[in-house]
């Protein structure tokens, strides 16, 4: 019966995909977008992944949209109409696709046990993580320290981009710009976003904060819940004005939250090879390894949280704060 | 091969008519948001297809229950990638952005033709 409502889904997908393409309306497109990540989030809940479904539904449906409609606001929302090389372009694709599905049937099925992807180390993983880790998400686990060196580069090109953002856009704009972005005082003329997003706000944060910290023990972690919190002060961005959203959360604040995440997250690994142990390795932190590994993935995930909440809002500001050249 | 296992495959067909899709916007559409979007798209193909590989028949999300007898996980290592590779996507994406509108701030517009005739 799952499968079924699954086939439905990726068709719904695939003619969401279409019709983002097809849009002339750049608007238009965004907001499918947000509509084909949620789709795909759902998607992902059936193929039993949790934890990407939580971060394709917060990132894809939530972040991603707003800053592409902060940079619409600035390019402007209208694609001019195509003049030639479109049908050469599509037999280009169709072939491609044709090619991809025929290679498909060597692939194995979908849900095949015996598949060559659950052979290698992933049958190690789920076996000892209870023994080294004893926390009951596998996911967390292998995302935090059996590979951390892998989440650890993650998180640094998260800071990079965001460095990158901000030196793009510029770091403190205009005197001008901010008391532009002070008349415009968001949606507080509108009685119903207001009412529904001061309702909304304190839990998306509580959520995301219990994300962050039951991340060991259910689907979660550093990563989604810094993504839900940014989430929930975009939203008061919104309603309140890009200006008082500043005021609670001040810029400097936001980018000691990027520096600090990645700098904890990489000083736990320092302080393990001080302790004796390999970089990143957690059992050296307590006198039984069993704590030292809750102990380091505790401290790595919230570096992690803190990186990735800080580096979307300041993104989120560095296009808000920009204004329109015409 | 059987209808049921035509459809162990739809997952993967899934995944190339999207790749195909988001490839075709980034290189017949001029305008420079839309190449961004086709690239996201193309970019959640493949998180779609790992996606695909990690599901076990039966299995559940890998999350250890305390007295449920053999247990079957789908596997997390795939998850684990795509995860990671999400929140990476959305940064790299917003670099992108930010590009898009200095492009915009200096040429006065976002159609790949209009600033190729512009330099």
């Amino acid at each position: 019966m799952i499968y079924i409502f699954a086939l439905f889904l990726l068709t719904l997908l695939v003619i969401t995909a279409i019709a983002i393409v097809r849009a002339e309306d750049l608007f238009v497109s965004v907001i499918l977008t947000t509509i084909f990540s949620l789709l795909m989030a759902i998607n992902f809940f059936i193929l039993d992944a949790a934890d990407v479904a939580l971060t394709e539904a917060a990132v894809g449906a939530g972040v991603t949209t707003v800053i592409f409609l902060c940079a619409l606001a600035l390019t402007g929302d209208q694609e001019k109409p195509q003049k030639q090389g479109q049908k050469v372009a599509l037999v280009i694709v169709s072939i491609l696709a044709l090619v991809i599905i025929y290679s498909t049937f060597d692939n194995p099925q979908l849900g095949d046990p015996d598949a060559p992807v659950h052979q290698h180390v992933a049958p190690w993983y789920l076996e000892k993580t209870p023994e080294y880790m004893d926390f009951p998400n596998v996911v967390t686990a292998i995302l935090s320290s059996f590979r951390g060196y892998d989440t650890l580069g993650e998180v640094f090109v998260v800071f990079a981009a965001c460095i990158g953002v901000l030196f793009i856009l510029g770091v403190s704009p205009p005197r001008k710009a901010m008391q532009v972005s002070v008349k415009k005082s968001g949606l507080r003329h509108h009685l119903i976003p207001q009412v529904v997003g001061r309702l909304l706000i304190p839990f998306i944060v509580l959520f995301g904060l219990y994300t962050q910290f039951h991340g060991e023990y259910g689907p979660g972690g550093g990563f989604q819940a810094g993504a839900l919190i940014a989430t929930g002060v975009i939203l008061f961005a919104l309603l309140e004005g890009e200006a008082e959203a500043l005021r609670a959360v001040p810029r400097r604040v936001l980018l000691g939250m990027v520096v600090g995440g990645a700098l904890l997250y990489g000083s736990v690994g320092v302080v393990c090879m001080l302790m004796g142990g390999a970089f990143l390795d957690y059992s050296v932190l307590a006198a039984d390894p069993v704590w030292g590994q809750q102990l380091g993935i505790l401290i790595i995930e919230a570096g992690v949280g803190m990186a990735v909440c800080g580096a979307l809002l300041s993104i989120f500001h560095a296009f808000a704060a920009r204004e329109r050249v015409s | 091969m059987t209808f049921l296992e035509l459809l162990g495959y739809f997952n993967y067909w899934v995944f190339a008519i999207l790749l195909a899709v988001g490839l075709y916007a980034v290189i017949s559409k001029t305008n420079l948001i839309k190449k961004l979007i086709g690239l996201s798209i193309f970019q959640s193909a493949v998180f779609l297809m790992y996606i695909t590989m990690d599901k076990v028949e039966g299995g559940t999300a890998p999350i250890i229950q305390a007295g449920v007898e053999n247990p079957v996980f789908s596997n997390p290592l795939p998850q684990v990638l795509i995860l990671t590779a999400i929140v990476v996507g959305v940064s790299t994406l917003s670099l992108g952005l930010a590009m898009v509108v200095r492009i915009k701030e200096c040429y006065g517009t976002i159609e790949e033709n209009e600033i190729l005739d512009a330099d």
